[in-house]
């Protein structure tokens, strides 16, 4: 027999010791936000990995649709210009 | 492996021509190493067959933890305790994130629980053998995480996107496991008498099952070949086993432990070891339900599951009733 | 008795807790109520047996007679062990393991926090790691009381049970005996009447919270801390000795 209900998923996003933006490191299952932190904290950051913890629920995640990647993003690809590498400097300048 | 002999529904392995344009955009993305990720287009086969493996991976993880957990309240020093303990726990970080991945495929992490509780889907023959003395703990972490190893390292490299993942923070988090064990049969092999007894009754009684986790030849299965094509399964079993067998063998003669082959031996021609023949008959009838301890490992599962219901509902009650309580109170 | 052996007896009266408590906590890997909490109680095992550890090193350093961690844990029989009849109970259900853990997490909590300042800076090193442990261990013990406590029917019956059934060995947390005073007076241990009002206005306030009923102070249970065990003792030494045991001098 399986559960009535089952416990939400949720996502979990763990900002390490150096100072990065929080990153998401996987998913747990929880009851509510003040269990999904604790569970987090001894699912997820078992091996020092980090100093802060968000949760957010799976399903109120607004996510971009996988079908229009070519219209969202593709258009960047010809914008070279915004790339340090675009640009030649002249050698005896140095480092710039 | 942990996951054997995954079955992906197909009769034979598609040729581009019989692919829909779906099909072969996806083929394609495949074949460049771009990796699949959760809600893009996928054949339905692929997704099945991901779920198969992934869950079947999983249960093995949470099933592996008991014949190890036999040995947490009887580790003979308080390290070795603590340090057999964070293994295991290490299994249900891995079973957890392995569900994880599978949930991203549309199933739930309790209907899959609800298959292994049924006896409905498989878990890895090898944690149907039972754990005897201490050095079964060497010997699992040695041979089974060391095959284990084999098969999830090139995982890493799969073409589902969350599965991918799952590897990655496993193996990473698995580095320390076959280590333990060799550290284990180390002390054992070079202590007294009766340690060494032991250490040699170990292996010789985990050797072979390691062997057969690998699976069956799949030289001619179309699974194998179509699981193959999609990049959820790098190589084949006989070249893994192989692999398993030439990297351990040395090991063992380094703790002075004979492999319990009368028939292996280094083959200077193939740059291999050859082995005897592997007792396939004993591997299906483990598959089949009839190992050890195929039964009190599903009892001990369902058991834990069951009598854990009435916690989970109550956490969930409670978080209900905290919610509508912060809800009334902002009203 | 000599300052020297109350300092022995007290530290292992600190280890033994750890060392039975987590040793309890460890039967659950592999069959709670869901995998999360596999991971979390495997953590407070882990941190109450990194706590014996050093808690019994130090004791056998202070005794002086070369016994290390492993020799005391694994090579005394059970009435040379000092443990609190509390954390030597069975499992039982979900509901008894956490009121335990909260009965015992509370108090711990507030022993090492004094214990943070001992006059021995080697006990005020141990406590001030342990107290960040036990700090997460009492938070994660209580939420269980409330969301036990304040959750189905049926788990507010089995908390009610637990909180119940285990109340007669709190008291002996409380008792200070000749160990306990001569620490108290060289300004080494805790004086642990102190600490019964703050824990028991924590239980106040989390059984309330959590719709239960405190029981009424009645009989203590005692001895623990003077070796006189419940029967459940010699099962666990049984199996955590075993290996020792049957494999004398071996190194594993």
């Amino acid at each position: 027999m399986t559960d009535k209900k089952e416990w939400p998923l949720w996502e979990v996003f763990i900002r390490s010791q150096h100072g990065l933006a929080h990153r998401h490191v996987g998913s747990l299952h929880a009851p509510d936000a003040e269990m999904a932190i604790k569970n987090a904290r001894d699912v997820y950051t078992r091996r020092n990995e980090g100093v802060s913890i968000w949760v957010v629920r799976a399903s109120d995640i607004a996510a971009s649709s996988p079908g229009e990647k070519g219209p969202l993003f593709d258009p960047a690809n010809s914008k070279v210009y915004r790339h340090p590498t675009f640009y030649e400097i002249p050698e005896e300048l140095g480092h710039m | 492996m942990y996951a054997q002999m995954v079955k992906t529904g197909v009769d034979h392995v598609q040729s581009k021509e019989e692919m829909s344009p779906e099909e072969r955009a996806f083929q394609d993305r495949v074949d460049q190493d771009i990796k699949i990720e959760p809600k893009e287009w996928m054949p339905e086969a692929y997704r099945k067959t991901l779920i198969r493996q992934i869950s079947q991976h999983a249960h093995s993880e949470i099933i592996g933890m008991q014949p190890e957990g036999n040995w947490i309240t009887r580790a003979p020093t308080l390290e070795r305790k603590a340090i057999l303990l964070a293994k295991v726990q290490d299994e249900a970080g891995h079973g957890l994130y392995l569900y994880c991945a599978a949930e991203t495929l549309g199933v739930s992490r309790d209907e899959l629980m609800g298959q292994l509780n049924s006896g409905k889907a498989k878990y890895s023959s090898i944690f149907n053998y039972p754990t005897l003395t201490w050095a079964d703990i060497g010997a699992i972490g040695w041979l089974v995480d060391g095959a284990a190893i084999m098969n999830q390292v090139p995982l890493q490299r799969c073409s589902y996107g969350p599965y991918s993942r799952a590897m990655i923070r496993i193996c990473k988090e698995e580095s320390f496991h076959q280590r333990q064990g060799y550290d284990i049969m180390t002390k054992l092999a070079r202590g007294t008498p009766e340690q060494k007894q032991m250490a040699q009754d170990a292996l010789n009684r985990w050797w072979w099952p390691s062997l057969m986790m690998f699976g069956p030849s799949d030289a001619e299965s179309v699974h194998s070949a179509q699981s193959m094509r999609w990049k959820i399964k790098i190589n084949s079993n006989d070249e893994l086993r192989q692999k398993f067998v030439d990297q351990t063998v040395p090991q063992a003669e380094y703790l002075g432990l004979t492999v319990p082959d009368p028939d292996l031996k280094w083959n200077a021609e193939r740059g291999h070891y050859d082995f005897g023949a592997i007792s396939w008959d004993e591997f299906y009838q483990v598959i089949a339900g009839n190992g050890p301890c195929n039964r009190d490992r599903l009892r001990t599962r369902v058991k834990a599951y069951e009598e854990g219901r009435w916690v989970r509902e109550a956490a969930d009650a409670y978080a209900a009733k905290k919610a509508a309580r912060a809800k009334a109170k902002a009203a | 008795m000599s300052g020297q052996d109350a300092l022995f007896e007290y530290l292992l009266r600190l280890g033994d807790n750890a060392l039975i408590l987590g040793h309890r906590l460890s039967e659950w890997c592999g069959h709670s109520p869901a995998l999360e909490e596999d991971l979390a109680l495997s953590n407070v095992a882990l941190d109450l047996i990194g706590q014996t550890q050093l808690w019994l090193n130090l004791a056998g350093e202070v005794e002086g007679k070369g016994r290390d961690a492993d020799k005391l844990a694994y090579l005394r029989d059970a009435r040379d062990f000092r443990n609190l009849l509390l954390v030597e109970q069975p499992n039982g259900d979900f509901a008894a393991t956490m009121a335990r853990q909260f009965y015992f997490d509370a108090w711990h909590y507030l022993l090492l926090r004094e214990l943070t300042g001992s006059k021995d800076g080697r006990i005020g090193e141990i406590a001030a790691k342990g107290l960040k442990e036990v700090t997460y261990h009492l938070e994660r013990s209580r939420d269980w009381i409330l969301r036990l406590g304040d959750g189905t029917e049926e788990s507010h019956r089995r908390m009610q049970a637990a909180i119940d059934d285990l109340w007669m060995y709190t008291g002996e947390m409380f008792e200070s005996d000749e160990v306990e005073q001569a620490m108290m007076r060289e300004g080494i241990g805790a004086d642990l009447s102190s600490l019964h009002e703050p824990w028991l206005g924590l239980m106040r306030a989390t059984t309330d919270e959590a719709t239960l009923t405190l029981p009424q102070p009645g009989w203590a249970q005692r001895g623990g801390k003077r070796g006189m065990h419940s029967e459940h003792l010699g099962y666990i030494l049984a199996d955590l000795q075993f290996l020792q045991r049957a494999y004398p001098n071996a190194v594993w």
